[in-house]
């Protein structure tokens, strides 16, 4: 057992996925999975193991087949729903916000929702606009749900196990960018990461990023480019936006005194806004330099990916920004 | 199988119950859309089921609980929106939930409930119990989208699922005749390949048995059945709602308050079996509840902003430090 616990294999960002689901429909009966076409994003070997009963392939009824799950996790399921592409979040919106959210506190705490919301962020894909968004804000914004946002491979595992295993509904975003990533993760079938903690990922005395899902990666390779310049950067991984890890992100910012988010949502009301706005409440003394919000501008998504590219934070726009304020 | 006379008792002791209650809520005037006139179709439903059996509800909220034979006293304090009361006053009228008596939501959002009836389908059929679940809609919902997404799953997955119609001819102030291309609701379920049924809806042993029927095909694993009750509201949409056109006759309105009135009509059976003296005891019983009813509602606390926050999220420890309260 305890070798169990030591060792790790290693996994890619999507396979970690697909292991998180095996291992909780493995150790508790209750879990299922709906979706449509579930085979062809990464669970197609979850049908050698289990029966049709386990994984619901639906009609194309995103606005439905979610309240199904919702149904379910009523009433003593605990369903993951895989909306595959994140855009179509939107058609689902209503069962996912105005029940799924809503409705353990508007029946005074009678009924749990444990009910899992997969959504893949496909930006970066040459999807255009009806296929690339990037909508945490909008759960965010939704009292009642928890969001989490992983970018590697290790804490898409422990984090997707949490999520399954909790109570609350927990909405889960997948970053298409980080699929083929690959990193040495636990094997243990009980490697928990707990939802609402941030990770530093990188510690430096200077300045921080706080980044997530697709914008770690330029975070820490914008961290690198600066250390060469010398500049000691702090990299926080936010990993959950709601709830948010505010202590984490003001302890580093005490420290540091500069903070500069790095975020793929559009900009107007994006998650770097409201860790702006948080850090302007709560750490305003320990600010030497304006906040820095590194985004998506607030334009639809082109189809053409030479545009396209340009829209979301890069190493070098991440650079920049923390030069703008050393 | 007919009711005994202790069920024929305790059908109308529910439709008495549903009046009184209503005629309270008037009488007092919190918000409330009235089920007064649709008794029959409710009750007669709700006398199909077992207590384990789920239901859903809609915004017509007080006559679902009430028909699968929720406690008075919650209920009534949850339409004062007192901490005593089934949802702890954070869901009110629209919202009245009571999961022990397997009353698992009721959606204000018109439609919301097919999918959450729906995916309690669903989990019977996992979990390989005998249950059904039966959901609740007016005319005006079967207009959604998730009418049809919903019954469309429930068919090819052969669900335990009872789809009950309460037609009462409008939605607000728009008719069936000018909301449907046909306009008997029943006849979509050929479409889906299942059975569709129409009853009298102030008929409240005939709907009785149409559900008997559709609960016990359920059961044996058939699937769902489709049933449109025709009833009538006799008051306004809502109690507070002023309608400023005239899109119903008084004559209409006249003829089913004074011919076609559940309780009524079923009082008369009863006294036909001779069982008027029960009947009569039957009522002066619920007039007092509801006295006592309405004095516990007055006499409870109001809910606090703890109160809120304790409901949100299943771990309080979890709730967000960001959410705003100080
Ligand atoms: C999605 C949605 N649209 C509109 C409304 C406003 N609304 C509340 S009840 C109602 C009519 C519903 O008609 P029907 O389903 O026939 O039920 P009834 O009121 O007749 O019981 C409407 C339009 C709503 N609550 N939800």
């Amino acid at each position: 057992m305890s070798e169990l616990r030591n060792s790790t294999q290693k996994l890619s960002y999507l396979q970690a996925i697909v292991e998180a689901q095996r291992e909780e429909m493995r150790r508790d009966e209750r879990v299922i999975l709906i979706g449509e076409d579930i085979a062809v994003y990464g669970a197609q070997t979850l049908f050698d193991e289990f029966d049709e009963n386990r994984l619901w392939n639906t009609p194309i009824s995103e606005g439905s087949f979610t309240g199904v799950g919702v149904g379910a996790a009523l009433t003593g399921l605990r369903p993951i729903v895989d909306l595959t592409i994140a855009s179509f979040a939107y058609l689902a919106s209503d069962q996912i916000i105005n029940q799924a959210a809503k409705l353990r506190f508007m029946t005074g705490g009678q009924l749990r929702v444990p009910l899992v919301v997969r959504l893949s962020t496909f930006y970066n894909n040459r999807t255009a606009a009806q296929h690339a968004d990037r909508p945490y804000p909008l759960f965010m914004n939704t009292p009642g749900l928890k969001v989490i946002a992983p970018a590697t491979a290790s804490d898409m595992k422990g984090l997707l196990k949490s999520a399954i295993r909790d109570d609350d509904p927990v909405i889960v975003f997948e970053d298409i960018n980080l699929w083929g990533k690959k990193e040495e993760v636990p094997v243990d079938p009980d490697f928990l990461i707990p939802i609402g903690k941030a990770h530093v990922k990188r510690a430096g005395s200077d300045v921080t990023i706080v980044g997530f899902a697709g914008s770690l990666p330029p975070s820490l390779a914008a961290a690198e480019l600066l250390s060469k310049e010398g500049v000691d950067v702090e990299v926080i991984d936010l990993r959950t936006i709601v709830p948010m890890d505010k202590e984490t992100i003001l302890a580093s910012v005490a420290k540091t005194g500069r903070l500069v988010i790095a975020d793929n949502s559009h900009r107007i009301g994006s998650i770097a806004s409201e860790i702006a706005a948080v850090v302007s409440e709560d750490g305003f003394e320990s600010l030497r330099k304006p906040i820095q919000r590194v985004t998506t501008p607030s334009v639809h998504i082109p189809y053409n990916p030479t545009v396209e590219k340009q829209l979301y934070p890069t190493k070098d726009s991440i650079a920049a920004a923390v030069r703008r304020i050393l | 199988m007919p009711l005994d006379r202790v069920q024929q008792l305790e059908l109308f002791t529910r439709m008495v119950r549903i009046r009184k209650f209503e005629e309270a809520i008037i009488a007092h005037n919190p918000v409330g859309h009235l089920s007064i006139g649709q008794e029959g179709a409710i009750v007669g439903a709700c006398m199909a089921l077992r207590e384990e059996d789920y239901v859903t509800g809609t915004h017509r909220s007080h006559g679902h609980p009430i028909g699968k034979g929720a406690d008075i006293l919650p209920l009534m304090a949850e339409i004062f929106g007192k901490q005593t009361g089934i949802c702890k006053g954070l869901g009110g009228s629209m919202h009245l939930t009571d999961t022990s008596k397997g009353l698992i939501c009721e959606s204000a959002i018109v439609g919301g409930g097919f999918p959450l009836a729906t995916g309690a389908g669903l989990s019977i059929k996992v979990r390989k119990t005998d249950q059904v679940s039966l959901c609740f809609f007016g005319d005006g919902a079967t207009n959604q989208g998730t009418f049809h997404e919903s019954i469309n799953m429930a068919a090819i997955w052969k669900l335990p699922v009872i789809y009950f119609c309460e037609n009462n001819g409008y939605a607000v102030t728009t008719s069936v005749e000018k909301s449907h291309g046909q306009p008997d609701i029943a006849r979509r379920a050929d479409g889906y390949g299942i059975p569709g049924i129409i009853v009298d809806g102030q008929d409240a042993e005939a709907v009785y048995e149409v559900t008997q029927t559709a609960v016990n095909r359920a059961r044996a694993g058939e699937g769902p059945t489709l049933i449109e009750a025709k009833t009538y509201r006799f008051d306004e949409h809502s109690n507070r709602l002023a309608i400023p056109i005239r899109y119903r006759s008084d004559e209409e309105i006249s003829h089913h308050r004074t011919n076609r009135d559940p309780i009524i009509l079923y009082r008369d059976i009863l006294d036909e079996r001779g069982l008027l003296a029960e009947a009569q005891a039957v009522e002066v019983a619920v007039t007092q509840l509801m006295e006592e009813a309405v004095q516990f509602a007055k006499d409870s606390r109001e809910p606090d902003m703890q109160d809120l926050i304790d409901n949100m999220y299943s771990n309080p420890i979890h709730f967000p430090a960001d959410a705003g309260f100080a």
